[in-house]
């Protein structure tokens, strides 16, 4: 099962989530959003997102309540330093690997 | 047509024979002319391309990455420390698979400052790969620039033509013009089936990882060792292609040697001198004294170094008793880098001739023909006895 098959010469693909390969996996912080302190999610409405409208790699969805796709989220904490409730802890990623 | 110009004339005039559609290039001598005459042929109308000014060879071979990557045929040409500035987007290019041409008008490298001929530019760029051509006169210059935009569209890899600054490059020659509409039957249009589209955005060459991965659609996609192995697969195959190319090529125009190297006296020579360039047919002159002499040698003249046509080069030089292998270029702390790769190549071989080597020519130093006739007797004569079976021999050295 090579990769011969796939018929390319260089680099190239779509552009979509996944494209640059799992990325999630280079989290060495995982960001988790506290749906108490949440505006969308506490208020049950369509508002804020600043979270969403400043990852930089689309991981986190426009919706109540937003959600992370730790498969490409890499850590990089941008939304937790722009939430503007603080609802969003980094925490460090082997609390998560070592609990199984 | 046979037509007297300079061997940059015949450069440029390859190119606008094969139609090339974006030139950008950066003038250094000795190739100055070659991108001069292409931009009067633009200007003047008589040659349909985009000429773009740049501030630098690296710009130079970027503007034809982005060229050849829009899917349009690309040209440029440099000499030493221009090529050398280029190096970071040689290996881009190769990897990202674009069929550019480039002239490598030869010339040595700084430091010390330097305008004149040998090879270290383009021999410093053998790892880039790139596939290497270097030539011998003026109808190998134009000939060998068309035939090269055909072998880089085959087999999707970028192709310099290397030849000597000023001997070749400012020498006034005669040489057969080719036909326009010839040239159009042999080399057709550049037409990629993947080139960029705004209608159909991709990611090109944007961070691979070491392992292969799934792409967007699920399927399993190369990672970088994959991409590279097949550049190496592709370079090897390439050594038929580009026999295949000259094959096509005579058949049009009727002229053309061998495509890897070209012989001289060598049927019954029992000692074979080795070189690259135009110093190949000064040798011929060398080799003609010391047939009268009575001592069994002929020539070779390298035309592919890369990818290396190594079992053509073992079939020409393996029945010889002694390989002298002359050199404009060196592995700085080795030898002289076709010397080892030719020793490497015969070291599979039963019967392995001795391989001397000599370095000449350096930063343009004279080459005259009676040392080439010196060295070689020295050679032929004395063999494997010879001091410079262990150590170099360098011509026309005045320490």
């Amino acid at each position: 099962m090579g990769t011969r098959k796939c018929n390319q010469i260089t680099s190239t693909g779509e552009p979509g989530p996944g494209d640059g390969g799992k990325t999630g996996s280079w989290r060495v912080l995982r960001p988790v959003i506290d749906p108490n302190v949440c505006i969308p999610a506490r208020k049950n409405i369509n508002a804020c997102f600043i979270c969403w409208l400043y990852c930089p790699d689309c991981t986190i969805t426009r919706t109540i309540p937003p959600v992370i796709d730790y498969e490409y989220c890499k850590g990089c904490g941008i939304c937790a330093e722009e939430c503007p409730t603080k609802a969003i802890t980094m925490v460090e990623e082997s609390k998560f690997s070592s609990k199984g | 047509m046979y037509i007297i110009e300079s061997g940059n004339v015949a450069a440029a005039i390859g190119v606008k024979l094969a139609r090339a559609q974006v030139i950008a290039a950066y003038p250094i001598t000795p190739q100055t002319p070659l991108t001069e005459k292409l931009s009067e042929f633009i200007e003047s109308g008589t040659m349909k391309a985009a000429y773009i000014p740049v501030e630098s060879e690296h710009s130079a071979l970027a503007v034809c990455i982005a060229a050849s990557t829009a899917g349009a045929r690309a040209f440029t040409a440099t000499s030493a420390n221009g090529l050398l500035y280029m190096h970071e987007q040689l290996h881009w290019a190769a990897g990202a698979r674009l069929p550019i041409v480039m002239c490598v008008v030869n010339r040595g490298v700084g430091a010390p400052w330097t305008v004149w001929n040998d090879h270290q530019d383009s021999i410093s760029q053998r790892d880039t790969g790139w596939i290497q051509i270097y030539v011998n006169d003026h109808q190998e210059i134009i000939d060998t620039t068309i035939k090269a935009f055909r072998i880089a569209q085959e087999v999707n890899i970028p192709v310099m033509v290397c030849y000597d600054g000023y001997i070749l490059s400012h020498s006034h020659m005669p040489f057969d013009l080719p036909d326009q509409k010839l040239v159009d039957r042999f080399l057709p249009p550049y037409n990629p089936e993947d080139c960029l589209d705004p209608k159909n955005p991709t990611n090109l060459n944007s961070v691979t990882l070491p392992d292969v991965r799934m792409n967007i659609r699920g399927e399993l996609a190369h990672g970088y060792m994959e991409l590279r192995y097949l550049l190496q697969e592709d370079l090897r195959r390439s050594i038929q292609v580009v026999a295949d190319v000259e094959k096509h090529y005579k058949e049009i125009f009727n002229r053309g040697e061998g495509p890897y190297l070209e012989e001289y006296r060598c049927k019954d020579a029992s000692f074979i001198a080795v070189s690259m360039g135009s110093l190949s047919f000064q040798l011929r002159v060398a080799v003609d004294a010391l047939r009268k002499e009575g001592i069994k040698v002929g020539v070779i003249g390298i035309r592919l170094y890369r990818p290396f046509p190594d079992k053509a080069i073992v079939k020409a030089l393996s029945k010889a008793d002694g390989v002298i292998v002359f050199e404009k270029a060196i592995s700085y702390g080795y030898m002289g880098t076709l010397c080892s790769e030719i020793a490497s190549a015969l070291y599979k071989n039963a019967k392995t001739p001795f391989v001397h080597n000599y370095i000449l020519g350096i930063g343009g130093r004279n080459i005259r023909t009676e040392d080439l006739v010196d060295a070689l007797r020295n050679s032929c004569t004395k063999g494997k006895n010879t001091d410079s079976a262990d150590t170099l021999g360098w011509i026309g050295l005045k320490i």
